[in-house]
């Protein structure tokens, strides 16, 4: 029974979001899209309580719960397993935007009501297309009879804390970037975008791009610890998916401040918004349509891609449409100077949107040229490593000195004393990476070098007067990416690693570290077994962790994973994978030393807590005094 | 004294396409040099890659192929695609789902006394999964032994 009104709310919430959506045409609909949104949570979330009860009691009649779900499960991941599978996670997905939908309808209007329903209006069509596609070709609440008496279990792999809250990470950062994609559309349709509009949509962009950061971060930690790899960043098209919406967020990020500022990028503001958000669809479609097989591609049946093929050509077709017929009549903003702050910003813009194509092109070239030609290619880390890489040490040289250029116009005369600290910290980084740690790799040396660059030059506009909270955020995110680029320069360039068989007693030494094989033996968990080494980690000869990396079976589905053991010191992590044995008593140990690795994350939650930062000081922010005639005419025009 | 705005529009608009160009043309030669294209036994026994140049090498594991050697570390097997076979040797530790009859993919490069040397093996993520490009190689051979003429690779 509860299924069955779970599906039923569904509908309900697909009649709520259609009422949102015809609130676009007028004719006194619009005045229905307020109560429409928070009735479309109201549906959603008991379509998703119903789901997640079917999920916690095991009800195996609903084929969804038998296909991801067991009985011994722990029963944090059953509720997880709502979201870790195909039908559940658009669910979740579509939950994310019936509460942004909501959020929107309860945040003051400040560009005016009829702006609150346009935007109400775009996000009921995005809405719609999505619960469509639920109730039509993915329905959660399927029900087989009769019902099965113990489900098939959940990969193991995503029984995981950390990917646990990936998902529902991300989706809140997409879907908050549909807001921004919202405001874009309604802008356009009302010709009016100035930096009311960019005030306006900022907190949005701001708290989408602080939570992409973290999921996506959350999902490199996961693929870390759990993968036994010994890699962080795989370059894998899903990991792409999740990136090239946040590359777009931060370019978003960045010139709705020029926008809000300056009153300049105003087209480009807009195409950046609709970018971002079809970048977040597209993302979806590749990761769920099936075009991938990996852990994460839980759809295989090619209806479901077409259907999600559809949705992404109309509303990104839709929206570069009214780009189009649109764009042409907003007029031009205020010029500038390139050397300024929104000089600088604008160079940020396009080495970010740089990055966004070579990304692009390497994730989808392969699946194009094997749709067109059927040869098969793989395009790895390789290639990403000499686009990516040469276009971030770029940025970062930029980043350090955009902030200390005034708006409009600015002198650079100033510039040589301010970045003289920054200058010589990335000088001695550079000699003590070659000097006492032997880095020879000019990408290695440059990676030191940019790190305590940026890291110095963000520091240091802390030390300033006056700091608004919008400074403090950006100095904190852009102090984070330098900490991550340190992580990620480290932990490759100082990496060390041994690759031993051995016996029970055996000794391993690695670089002052000492590892000896203590014992192997067997351990069970709740749905597992295990073969367990335990290894003994000393430094010098003092003892400083045991490490336990496992070799787990399970049973429901059938499948190996491997746990690696992992100790976090202060200077890096010790990592060990466990391998089989080869017949004589000895086994494989695949043992890595990662300096400094965690500041990889670290410097990601910088960067989120700096968004977060900048969020708090949204309210403060006042507007200038020249910006009048909200709604109904233009900006401010400039002078020709 | 500023540019005005529809000049500095051009002006944006040109630095945005040499931008994106000079991104495409990295982009362009990146790929050529990096790219690893897919083989199965039979296109290496058609067209052998040069030595040195990495590929994927993909098919199933031969029954009875697997042998380890004394260092414990290092493997050898033989992959199929039911037509050709090619030997690999792979030192490193082995994925959780590598098994005799199983779809496996090898990432690496021929050396110069003819066998192929894995960097690293996939073989995952559960019982039911065959790697896509093994599934069609597969497909192919069983055209090919079926059809007179094999099918160009």
């Amino acid at each position: 029974m509860i299924p069955e009104i779970g599906h039923f709310a569904l509908w309900l919430a697909a009649a709520a979001a259609l009422v949102k959506a015809l609130s676009l045409a007028g004719h006194g609909v619009e005045r229905l899209a307020v109560a429409a949104a928070l009735a479309q949570l109201l549906f959603v979330l008991s379509s998703f309580a119903a789901l997640s009860w079917a999920f916690m009691v095991s009800d195996f009649s609903v084929q969804l719960v038998t296909t991801n779900s067991h009985t011994l499960k722990p029963a944090l991941y059953k509720f997880t397993g709502v979201w870790a599978n195909h039908e559940g996670s658009l669910l979740l997905w579509v939950l994310v935007l019936a509460l942004a939908g909501a959020a929107v309808a309860l945040a003051p209007a400040t560009l005016g009501l009829r702006f609150r329903q346009r935007v109400l209006g775009v996000m009921g069509l995005v809405s719609l297309g999505f619960i469509a596609f639920l109730l039509l070709a993915s329905n959660p609440f399927e029900r087989s009879l009769p019902a099965p008496t113990e489900g098939q279990g959940l990969n193991p792999l995503l029984q995981d804390p950390g990917l646990a809250f990936h998902p529902p990470l991300l989706y809140i950062g997409y879907v908050g970037l549909s807001v921004a994609f919202a405001f874009a559309v309604a802008a356009m349709l009302e010709g009016n975008v100035g930096p009311r509009w960019a005030k306006a949509v900022r907190p949005w962009v701001l708290w989408a791009w602080s939570f992409l950061t973290v999921g996506v971060a959350l999902g490199s930690y996961w693929a870390y610890y759990e993968l036994g790899w010994g890699g962080w960043w795989f370059w894998d098209p899903v990991e792409n998916a999740a990136l090239m919406p946040w590359i777009a967020a931060t370019a978003l990020l960045h010139s709705v401040a020029v926008l809000a500022r300056r009153d300049a990028l105003r087209s480009w503001t807009l195409l950046l918004a609709v970018m971002a958000f079809s970048l977040s669809m597209l993302g979806t479609f590749i990761v769920r349509s099936g075009l991938l097989t990996s852990v994460h591609a839980f759809a295989v049946d090619p209806t479901r891609g077409l259907f999600l093929m559809a949705l992404l050509a109309l509303y990104v077709g839709g929206a570069l449409g009214v780009y189009a017929w649109k764009a042409g009549s907003v007029p031009v903003g205020e010029g500038f100077e390139p050397v300024s702050r929104e000089g600088a910003l604008v160079a940020n813009n396009l080495l970010l949107s740089c990055m966004l194509g070579v990304v692009f092109i390497g994730t989808l070239y392969p699946m194009a040229l094997e749709g067109l030609t059927g040869k098969q290619i793989s395009v790895g880390p390789p290639y990403f490593n000499a686009t990516v890489v040469p276009l971030l040490l770029a940025m970062v040289v930029l980043m350090a000195i955009g902030p200390w250029l005034s708006w409009k116009q600015s002198g650079t005369a100033h510039l040589p004393a301010r970045l003289l600290p920054a200058g010589v910290a990335a000088a001695a980084a550079t000699v003590v990476a070659l000097a006492l740690f032997d880095v020879r790799a000019t990408i290695a040396l440059l990676g030191f070098a940019a790190a305590f660059w940026l890291g110095v030059a963000s520091l240091q506009i802390l030390l300033k007067q006056g700091l608004t909270y919008g400074v403090v955020g950006m100095a904190l995110a852009h102090f984070g990416v330098a900490v991550a680029i340190l992580g990620a320069t480290a932990s490759g360039a100082l990496q060390r690693e041994a690759l031993v068989s051995m016996r029970v007693g055996d000794v391993v030494e690695m670089d002052g570290w000492q590892a000896r094989l203590i014992d192997v033996r067997p351990v069970a968990g709740p749905n597992w077994t295990a073969l367990q080494a335990e290894l003994q980690i000393s430094r010098h000869g003092a003892e400083m962790a045991i490490l336990k990396p496992q070799s787990r079976t399970f049973t429901r589905p059938a499948m190996e994973t491997t746990e690696a053991g992992l100790q976090a010191f202060w200077r890096g992590d010790m990592y060990a994978v466990l391998g089989k044995p080869d017949g004589f008593g000895r086994w494989q140990i695949h043992l890595w030393f990662k300096p400094l690795v965690r500041l990889i994350w670290a410097g990601a939650f910088l960067m989120a807590l700096g968004g977060v930062v900048a969020l708090a000081g949204r309210a403060r922010v006042r507007l200038p005094k020249r910006e009048r005639g909200w709604p109904g005419a233009f900006g401010p025009q400039p002078a020709e | 004294m500023a540019a005005k705005p529809k000049q500095q529009r051009l002006i944006l608009a040109l630095l945005t396409l040499a931008a994106l160009g000079g991104a495409g043309v990295l982009a362009a030669s990146a790929l050529g040099e990096t790219s690893t294209y897919f083989y199965a036994p039979t296109d290496v026994a058609g067209d052998r890659p040069v030595e040195g140049r990495s590929i994927r090498l993909g098919g199933l594991v031969k029954q009875g192929s697997v042998s380890r050697s004394g260092d414990g570390l290092t493997l050898k097997f033989t992959v199929t695609d039911t037509v050709h076979e090619t030997r690999v040797r792979y030192t490193g530790l082995v994925p959780d789902l590598f098994r005799e009859n199983q779809g496996v993919v090898a990432t690496g490069s021929f050396v110069a006394d003819g066998s192929f040397r894995a960097k690293e093996l996939l073989a995952r993520h559960d019982e039911n999964y065959m790697p896509p490009e093994v599934a069609s190689a597969l497909e192919r051979s069983r055209k090919q032994t079926g059809a007179a003429n094999p099918p160009a690779a």
